[in-house]
């Protein structure tokens, strides 16, 4: 299990949160309890296997939606 | 391509304000309207792609968000013709979206600037011997690593060699510089003003102090009360609810107008960022003034604070005992102190300590035949004179003849909550010291300010006698004074209270106060971000500094009204919105959005006054309270 922190762009709208909540916890590997959206933060933080998926994987389903990903830390959990 | 046309988003609002300039332009100043017209579709078409696209990604993965509500709406106005609308409503939504963006970064600077204290980079030695900047996340335990002058410590370690001064006001707040020497504890985020050090590091990254009070602050904007977590349940579903009401008028009255303007109207932008940007603003000034406040349940909790509950040592006193008060007896030579010196520098009670403490520096003495006294003092032999150094029942022992004058300063020092050290030098008095732990300077005041804001009972807990602690509580004008309280003591108390419904707050040091911490209502730790303080407790006074207290209980009662002010003002607009497009003839989908954008901004600008909030003259005044007497306790 990997731990990763998405720093994003400034989050504006709430609503931005449940999109990329979803979008997130969608994705196969990711650990859909661990995932949290900081709307003040502007950051992600979730859990994720890495013989499922990647990291770059995880921040391409976020730039789709729109969200500029400044980067992100990677840990074993 | 989708991702090409959201990162042009800011400069498809400048060209929808020029195409609608523009339009405007053709139609009033050149009078022709395909002018008008078609600027204004190009406008539309524009404007309405990139809230298209979010909107289309949004229902992917199943979330109705505002986005949708707008796209259909513009959509809507398209098909009637009504390209106007179409265009300033886009536009005004880029635009609103725009000025969120750069207002909310202003409520979240608070935060911004203590995150951005965090070290990058460090110099690490490497085999060779030589440093070398690394990143770092390239720093394990037990690196060693140079500081220089005016660098930031990246790691907690020890100081290995070399010596200087550093700021840690990123860490306790108090920005007057720390001398450090070999062997000093040094703190990541903290900077090397003079001098330069080599470190070793203990603990790094999220696991130093600041990197879990940054931890900690950003979970604590973020955290959500119950009545967020209602809002957020809430507009889950009613934005769907808004496109279906839309839909049912569409179905009934046929009249597309009013379905898309129900739309826009019904969106809910400012109720589900009121809370969250008040939030933040609150913390972040707390941050910024050496209070850690754990999230928005907190603030709510500390606000409806009835009771506050302090222990005594350590946190409404110093936690160290000094010499209060002295008299000399016959004539006291230099010498006589330096005796006294010499004898209790070999004690390790705390009243010797400090009474070494007060004497400071002089010449010390061989010491003999020392004696302890047990309970009573210590008898020694100095340069051929035996000084008795105790309390009364040791003067006895000694034969010491006490004059009515000493016999009543003894009385007074006593009644002033001192512990006595009399020190006789051949059996004749010759000082007598009252030593006491000192109250903190102004806590006095901090504790008026406290009452002005609305808080009804103060009491003080511990575990020295009643009568110190009777003192204590008449001299600072509290409610309720307990003595001989051990820890389970206290926690029953707050438990007590809390049964009697009273909302409790616990001040104490964090370390031995533990279990009361917890079981408050509110844990407050006077902790110079110690880690246990930082775990138990939902606010961090930093530095230990007790007037941070005042600030912090008027900044959660600021930042909680500011919470209901942006629930009032975003459930108000909606209200106001709906009930004039049923009752007049003005409203319209440009104006709708224009109210809605507005009122967004309205609580954003809102909530950022919290980032300037200070105590004002009105709680600082010191007005004499009518419950100064102490209840006693039974």
């Amino acid at each position: 299990m990997q731990k990763a922190v998405i720093q994003l762009e400034t989050l504006a709208c709430p609503s931005c949160m449940q999109k990329i909540e979803n979008a997130v916890k969608g994705l196969n590997g990711v650990n859909q309890d661990s995932v949290k959206v900081l709307f003040n933060a502007s950051k992600v933080k979730l859990n994720f296997n890495a013989e499922d998926i990647a990291i770059t994987d995880i921040e391409n389903a976020i730039e789709n939606l729109g969200y500029e990903v400044k980067g992100s830390k990677v840990r074993s959990a | 391509m989708q991702r090409y046309i959201l990162s042009k988003k800011n400069s498809i609002t400048v060209i929808s304000a020029i195409l609608i300039v523009f339009a405007f332009f053709g139609r009033f100043g050149l009078n022709d309207m395909v002018i008008f017209t078609w600027s204004l579709i190009i406008a539309s078409v524009l404007g309405v792609a990139p809230i298209a696209i979010q909107a289309y990604q949004a229902l992917k993965v199943k979330v109705v968000s505002i986005d949708v509500l707008v796209t259909i709406a513009v959509i809507g106005a398209f098909l009637i013709q009504n390209y106007e609308e179409s265009a300033i409503v886009t536009f005004l939504f880029l635009f609103g979206a725009y000025l969120e963006q750069r207002t909310l970064n202003k409520t979240r600077s608070a935060i911004k600037g203590l995150t951005d204290m965090a070290p990058e980079t460090a110099l690490k030695r490497v085999a060779n011997g030589e440093f070398e900047e690394v990143d770092v996340d390239d720093v394990d335990e037990g690196d060693v690593l140079l500081v220089k002058t005016g660098a930031k410590v990246p790691v907690d370690g020890t100081v290995l060699s070399g010596e200087g001064h550093i700021n840690e006001a990123s860490i306790t707040g108090e920005s007057v510089p720390v001398s450090k020497c070999v062997g000093s504890q040094v703190y990541a985020g903290t900077i090397l003003e003079n001098g330069t050090i080599q470190i070793e590091a203990e603990r790094v990254g999220e696991d130093t102090t600041f990197g879990r009070i940054i931890e900690l602050v950003e979970e604590a904007q973020d955290s959500k009360s119950d009545t967020e977590r209602f809002i957020d349940r809430f507009s889950k579903y009613y934005t769907p609810a808004v496109l279906l009401l839309g839909f049912i008028v569409w179905l009934f009255t046929k009249n597309v107008e009013l379905a898309i303007t129900i739309l826009v109207l019904g969106c809910p932008g400012a109720l589900v960022i009121g809370v969250p940007v008040s939030n933040v603003a609150g913390i972040g000034n707390g941050a910024r003034n050496g209070v850690l406040l754990k999230g928005s349940e907190v603030i709510n909790d500390f606000s409806k604070v009835d009771t506050i509950v302090f222990d005594k040592t350590g946190t409404l006193t110093v936690g160290n005992p000094e010499v209060a008060e002295k008299e000399y007896y016959s004539d006291v030579t230099e010498e006589v102190l330096e005796y006294l010196a010499s004898v209790e520098r070999e004690s390790d009670h705390p009243l010797a300590k400090a009474v070494v403490n007060y004497i400071g520096k002089t010449n010390l003495h061989t010491v003999e035949e020392t004696e302890v006294v047990k309970g009573e003092g210590v008898i020694a032999k100095v340069n051929g004179h035996r000084i008795a150094v105790g309390n009364v029942a040791l003067m006895e022992r000694e034969n010491v003849e006490l004059n009515e004058k000493a016999r009543k300063d003894i009385v007074r020092f006593e009644q002033n909550g001192n512990s006595l050290v009399l020190t006789a030098v051949d059996s004749e008095l010759k000082v007598l010291m009252g030593i006491r732990d000192q109250i903190r300077p102004s806590v006095k005041e901090d504790l008026q300010r406290i009452k002005n804001l609305g808080v009804k009972n103060l009491a003080v807990l511990s575990g020295d006698n009643q009568g110190t602690v009777d003192l204590v509580a008449r001299e600072l004008g509290l409610t309720e004074a307990h003595g001989h309280m051990l820890p389970e003591h206290k926690s029953a108390y707050i438990e007590k209270l809390q049964k009697q419904g009273q909302i409790v707050a616990f001040v104490g040091d964090g370390v031995n106060d533990s279990p009361s911490l917890a079981l408050a209502n509110i844990g407050i730790a006077m902790g110079s971000g110690t880690d246990v303080a930082i775990e138990t407790s939902d606010v961090v006074l930093m530095n230990s500094d007790f007037s941070r207290l005042p600030h912090a209980l008027g900044l959660t009662k600021a930042t909680a009204r500011n919470m209901k002010q942006n629930i009032i003002i975003a459930v108000g607009v909606v209200l106001i919105l709906l009930a004039s497009l049923l009752f007049s003839e003005w409203m319209n989908m440009t104006i709708g959005m224009l109210v809605h954008e507005a009122s967004i901004l309205v609580v954003i600008l809102n909530g950022m006054r919290l980032l300037r909030y200070r105590l004002r003259g009105k709680y600082t005044k010191l007005v004499k309270s009518e419950n100064e007497e102490v209840v006693k306790a039974a």
